[in-house]
């Protein structure tokens, strides 16, 4: 091994931290063109139907707007594989806010103008956009996100439910959440001949390079995507989304460069969001709170042109002890927008259920919380049976314990009062799985003995550049300063979306390959040509690898709340999130994903919802005034810790990943203290003053 | 500069002065224009950035004869005259401002989009302070001399600059680094 100070695990400063802070880096709205064109989207006013007429002569009436696009005159697309990129393809109207139109204007002012001038007439038809429990359209899905399994059944459920001492069954609810990242979707698209090249806010431009050719029938070498600096995507970036179609589509037909810029109420229709979730928990235990029986049961819906199954019951099969489990997905479409990735998919929403139903069970049972949990602690992953390549959530449920002073907490509900505020602590368990996928990428000495690195992957401010670089530095065994890390274009290697919590497993494999190849041969040559010396790495065989382990991070977050019993206010106190995460390679950047995911949990718990409009067929909540994501006000001073994990069952750098975990179960622990402040449990987040105030 | 071909006849356009960055600007804009698009379009002053167009995201911030404001909620008309300083002319030359320095030293950002108008807010809200400009959290009484900056101080007067990647807890850090 090396006498060099190691680079990774150590606390390094986000590489493209100055063109942040000076404003000098550029998202894919910053580039504009001389020449360049401005487009704007206008959404359907109906929630189901067809249009049947299209007037756009007072838009065109003004000499700055160049076109207008509907489906009387868009570019044919060909299939693709993702059906809410089949833009202004058809009559057909499957949600309010689908993008019916598109102008194209000199001006933004100009465009925007036209966007409000363009008539469209419709046949509407009835509409139906409201889940319930008994929803008539409920059916079983072939598998949930992420190739689960809908439906899973080991033992027997309903005997060993029903012999249960302790029973505890309740129906948690959670709502539509939107991802809403500060940059709201954009691209800038040109056309050279019959090359295509687009600058777009993305979480995976290798991604958006296929999708794109597939639909505009090229060459994936014919389309160029650029994702240098990415305003946040939080899932909702993990695909392409219309923006760039439609700005390719107005490209093509204008010959000039286009900029599309979604508005940001536009958003909530066409940018996905996680699906509400209906989830009925029933929790079977012995007296001394050692669970029997355990069945997770989610209701949830998708859109009519697209199926996507939030899999919120996949937390429960690997969790607790469980010998006669039940989890099941049910899912049913509506006339409303598309859900897909947000935050933690599945996990998030599952967890908020079994987190708080465990809770409950802990208080049916007279056991503190943490208890019940070290007493349903699993030898092997109860669903499959493999062993666990590393499982410390017991001992973050106990550095958490101690941190926090949870020995010092009274068990009894409404015991403490502080003037008209009641004072609460709760506490909840966070996981996430451990994925990887196949990536490319290549190392290169150059003569004056700096190393090019390159892979595509996308720093969506999870500082991945950072990271990237130090993993090749330390497979080099080079000091940080002679690594160039190039990322975020589709003309380097080919590289997995920034999602999953996977992208520095994934990247970070293909790069430590990569730079290993290197070393190797820069260790059989005196000096480095002038050519330069070359490694590539394909980690496609390597990311089939670990299987036979059952591999998941997992984390303990514990609250303190305080709710104004004359308000209904919830205000949070404290927050400490203690995590096992394998080996933390960037302390500084791993505290802020922590930091944010917990954040983003805290809004889901107090603040965050979107509401069906049962008349209109969309969300009521479409701007940052409707839709509340926590300001710098409601949060309080966040504490993180993590435990030192090894894990030789992982990748080269041993790590799991971070991005999303912060997220899981922080709602649970802020709700389970609002139940220990008040006695009153919620049941359908989020917990906002109207919903506790009648029971205070 | 964006062409301007088709835009706008005598009667929609208004000439205008301001300064920018120290930089004395002339332009004839449609009067629709926010100062953001100015900025941006224009001046091509990306920095400021777009977040919601509405004033509820703050990532549009930049000085305005020294105050903060949205930049999308003023029409660029409204602005003649003035001097603007955006993300872009904090820095002195290679010596960047120290609230900029304060957020790299936090890691007061994650994507970096609501960092620009974080920034802006930050320098204003610390000379907002100095000048003793109370806020909803300062306790009852009009404050003699600069209000302190403790972390609730910060959380209130940073509370119009969302951020979505939850920086908060580094920013009030940055924040409170460069008040003192």
């Amino acid at each position: 091994m090396t006498t060099l100070p190691r680079t990774l695990g150590a606390d390094t400063a986000r590489l493209e931290g100055r063109e942040k802070v000076t404003g000098t880096a550029r998202y894919a709205a910053d580039h504009g063109h001389p020449d360049g064109l401005f487009a704007w989207a206008v959404p359907a006013t109906i929630a189901r139907g067809e249009i049947t007429g299209v007037d756009t002569g007072a838009a065109l009436a003004d000499p700055a707007v160049l076109t207008v696009l509907t489906h009387e005159n868009a570019p044919r697309l060909e299939e693709g594989v993702d059906p809410t990129l089949a833009v202004l393809q058809s009559p057909r109207v499957a949600h309010r806010g689908q993008i019916v139109a598109l102008t194209v204007a000199t001006s933004l002012e100009a465009a925007r103008a036209a966007a409000g001038a363009v008539r469209l007439d419709y046949t509407s038809e009835p509409h139906d956009v409201l889940l319930g429990l008994d929803h008539p359209g409920l059916y079983a899905p072939e598998e949930a996100n992420g190739g689960h399994p809908a439906d899973r059944e080991r033992g027997d459920f309903d005997t060993a439910y029903d012999e249960a001492a302790v029973q505890h069954d309740a129906v948690y609810e959670t709502p539509p959440l939107h991802n809403h990242p500060m940059e709201p979707h954009a691209a800038t698209a040109w056309w050279e001949g019959e090359r295509l090249c687009l600058y777009d806010s993305s979480q995976g431009s290798s991604t958006v390079q296929q999708m794109l050719a597939q639909l505009f029938g090229l060459g994936p070498e014919r389309v160029q995507v650029t994702s240098e600096h990415v305003g946040g995507g939080f899932g909702s970036k993990g695909t392409p989304r219309p923006q760039a179609v439609l700005a390719a589509m107005a490209a093509r037909v204008t010959g000039r460069p286009v900029t599309l810029a979604l508005a940001r109420q536009q958003l909530a229709a066409v940018t996905g969001h996680r699906a509400p979730t209906l989830q009925r928990l029933r929790l079977g235990a012995d007296r001394d709170g050692r669970i029997q029986a355990l069945a997770h049961e989610i209701v949830t819906q998708s859109s009519a042109i697209q199926e996507f199954v939030e899999q919120a019951a996949a937390p429960s099969r690997t969790m607790y002890v469980s010998p006669h489990s039940r989890t099941t997905h049910r899912v049913t479409r509506l006339d409303v927008p598309t859900p897909s990735w947000m935050r933690a998919p599945g996990e998030c929403p599952g967890m908020y259920a079994l987190e708080s139903a465990m809770d409950e069970l802990a208080l049916a049972c007279g056991l503190d919380p943490i208890e019940l949990r070290l007493r349903n602690e699993p030898d092997r992953e109860p669903d499959s049976g493999r062993p666990y390549s590393s499982r410390h959530l017991v001992e973050c449920l106990r550095e958490g314990a101690r941190r926090f002073g949870w020995q010092h907490r009274d068990p009894a509900v409404q015991g403490r009062r502080d003037g008209r505020l009641l004072l609460g602590t709760g506490v909840a368990a966070s996981t996430y799985p451990v994925m990887v996928s196949p990536c490319r990428a290549e190392a290169h000495a150059r003569a004056d003995g700096l190393i090019d690195v390159r892979v595509n992957a996308t720093d969506i401010g999870t500082g991945a550049r950072t990271v990237l670089a130090q993993i090749a530095a330390d497979a080099l065994r080079m000091p940080l300063d002679r690594v160039r890390i190039h990322v975020g274009s589709s003309k380097l290697p080919e590289a997995p979306v920034a999602g999953g919590s996977s992208g520095t497993s994934s990247w970070g494999s293909a790069v430590h390959k990569a730079c290993e190849g290197l070393r190797r041969q820069l260790a059989e040559h005196d000096e480095v040509p002038e050519t330069g010396l070359t490694a590539t790495a394909d980690t496609t065989e390597e990311a089939k690898r670990g299987q036979e382990y059952a591999r998941h991070a997992y984390g303990a977050q514990f609250c303190e709340v305080q709710v104004d019993t004359a308000t209904g206010e919830t205000r949070v106190r404290r927050l400490l999130g203690v995590f096992a995460t394998g080996r933390i390679l960037n302390p500084r950047t791993a505290r802020s994903q922590f930091l944010g995911g917990m954040t983003m949990g805290l809004g889901m718990a107090l603040t965050e919802h979107s509401t069906v409009d049962r008349e209109f067929g969309d969300y009521a909540e479409r701007d940052l005034a409707m839709y509340h994501v926590p300001v710098c006000a409601d949060v309080p001073d966040i504490d993180v810790h993590w435990l030192d994990e090894e894990d030789p069952h992982l990748n080269p750098m041993g790590s799991k990943g971070i991005g999303e975990i912060g997220i899981v179960g922080t709602a649970a622990a802020v709700t389970n203290a609002v139940h220990h402040a008040t006695g009153v449990r919620i049941r359908a987040l989020p917990v906002t003053p109207d919903a506790l105030l009648p029971h205070l | 500069m964006r062409s301007t071909e088709g835009t706008g006849c005598a009667d929609t356009t208004t000439a205008l002065t301001l300064h920018i960055n120290g930089e004395r600007q002339e332009r004839t804009v449609d009067n629709r224009t926010s100062l953001l698009d100015l900025l941006r379009e224009d001046l091509r002053l990306t920095g400021a950035k777009k977040g919601c167009d509405h004033g509820q995201c703050g990532a549009c911030t930049v000085l305005l004869d020294g105050r903060r404001v949205n930049s999308c909620l003023l029409l660029a008309v409204a602005a003649d005259g003035t001097e603007v300083t955006t993300v872009e002319g904090l820095a002195d030359g290679d010596a960047l401002h120290p609230l900029q320095e304060a957020f790299l030293a936090h890691d007061g950002f994650q994507c970096g989009f609501c960092t620009p108008g974080q920034i802006c807010s930050g320098v204003a809200a610390i000379a907002e302070a100095a000048e003793g400009w109370p806020s909803a959290v300062t306790p009852d009484g009009v404050p003699d001399g600069p209000v302190e900056l403790s972390g609730g101080e910060v959380r209130e007067r940073m509370s119009g600059n969302i951020c979505r990647c939850g920086a908060y807890v580094n920013i009030i850090d940055a924040v409170r680094e460069a008040a003192r």
